[in-house]
């Protein structure tokens, strides 16, 4: 048995109708069970269509490779200001310190000030996670399919935090998971990524920390970086690190 | 001089994003890893010389997606594509129903089978899916890509959504028997 509506969920589903269409369909699909049953048919094709579509990514060589070959040789501009303030200063000094280092802090510096970004655009969002649950047991299998990468959760009954959920973000191109936590008032962020060499140069500078007054934790383990973010003490942020190093897959 | 390295700059900017979706795009339509990685590399010195062409405003991320299509379809494996044109019938938008039982088969498939149910579309239907379901675009920029009417672009994903579910229900009715 087919409906006249039929030809509507493709649209429907795929965002393309107008507000007063869209709400037209969903009146009637609270009415009609072939369509809605349809409908989640559909659905569920398009979700599976776009888990297995994320496939192929390519190789970081050749992600370096196009990426230079579309980069101007630049220098931020306050490197222009601070070479000529330490040229005019002590010329010797510039001489003993390597560029290559100043650019690796900045580079450094800049893309830790991007997870601080992410982590206070997460937190001011209306809807911060994806997947809203304090079940580890939830949360770690939503990123099945999702993430070309798996990730084990600490047990934390005994502990003072609490797992708010987790949201799927990118960053530097590649995706990861976005853990978010709840100690007392304050929340933190648990950023995982499959380790690159570009991150396991990234320290979780005291830079970052003295003037974004977040404090941050990092480390590999298993083929992935983790990086912890948050306004929570020090104390904390190491202790919730320690937590999730020792998590195992139970 | 200023000007050209401003451009240089915002080039960069907006294109490198979108490099990670561009390489898995360029995959599914290649099959292959070494043409990806040329499709994907000419598509870029392609676009930063034609950046100064590219006008402020208008959909940047389409824009290259345009121009990785084009240079696919110019390509050695793309040639054969081009032989293939389907014939596009719009009145069939509405897609087959699912009788029931196809409906539940579908939750038995998993991600391995559709991977090989989009490998084994055609071209013209596997590169409006992966538009608007992985890419997530809309109709009129997938239309703007592919260089057919809004229309066309409705049949064709109807057609390719249905052939997904019949291989799919194919490939679980023959793993459980």
């Amino acid at each position: 048995m087919t409906c006249d509506w039929v030809p509507k969920l493709d649209l429907y589903m795929d965002g393309e109708l107008s507000a007063g269409e869209l709400t037209e369909v969903e009146t009637h699909l609270r009415s009609c069970p072939t369509c809605a049953a349809e409908a989640l048919s559909r659905l569920q094709l398009k979700r599976m269509t776009q888990a297995a579509g994320h496939r192929f990514s390519p190789s970081p060589e050749f992600r370096q490779k196009i990426a230079q070959s579309v980069t101007v040789v630049r220098r931020p501009r306050w490197a222009w200001r601070w070479a000529a303030a330490l040229a005019a200063a002590a010329a010797v000094v510039l001489m003993l310190v390597p560029a290559s280092v100043w650019l690796q802090r900045s580079r450094s510096e800049q893309a830790l000030a991007e997870l601080a970004d992410l982590h206070v655009s997460t937190l001011a969002s209306a809807n911060p996670v994806d997947v809203l649950s304090s079940d580890r047991h939830t949360v770690k299998p939503w990123f099945q399919g999702k993430l070309p990468f798996t990730f084990n959760l600490p047990e934390l009954q005994t502990s003072p935090f609490r797992l708010i959920g987790g949201r799927l973000t990118y960053f530097q191109q590649s995706p990861g998971a976005q853990l978010l936590f709840e100690v007392g008032k304050h929340q933190i962020s648990v950023f995982i990524f499959q380790n690159r060499a570009e991150l396991s140069r990234l320290n979780s500078g005291s830079s970052l920390n003295r003037q974004l007054a977040f404090n941050t934790e990092t480390w590999t383990k298993g083929g992935l970086w983790y990086f912890v973010l948050s306004d929570a003490s020090a104390l904390d942020v190491r202790a919730l690190s320690e937590l999730l190093k020792s998590a195992d897959g139970s | 001089m200023t000007d050209r390295r401003t451009d240089a700059e915002s080039f960069e900017t907006l294109a490198m994003p979108m490099f990670a979706s561009l390489f898995n795009f360029a995959h599914w339509l290649t099959h292959n890893r070494e043409e990806a990685e040329d499709l994907v590399q000419e598509t870029y010195l392609k676009a930063l010389k034609g950046f100064v062409s590219f006008q402020q405003g208008t959909n940047f991320r389409a824009w290259m997606y345009r121009i990785l299509r084009n240079t696919f379809l110019t390509s050695r494996s793309g040639l054969s594509v081009k032989m293939t044109v389907p014939l596009d019938r719009e009145e069939n938008v509405t897609g087959l129903p699912t009788d029931t039982p196809e409906a539940v088969l579908l939750v038995r498939a998993d991600q391995q089978m559709v991977q090989d149910a989009l490998e084994r579309l055609p071209v013209h239907f596997r590169e409006v899916i992966l538009l608007c379901d992985i890419e997530e675009m809309s109709y009129q920029e997938i239309a703007d890509i592919v260089g057919i009417p809004i229309g066309t672009v409705m049949s064709r994903l109807s057609r390719a959504r249905k052939s997904i579910r019949e291989l799919l229900a194919e490939k679980v009715r023959g793993v459980s028997k």
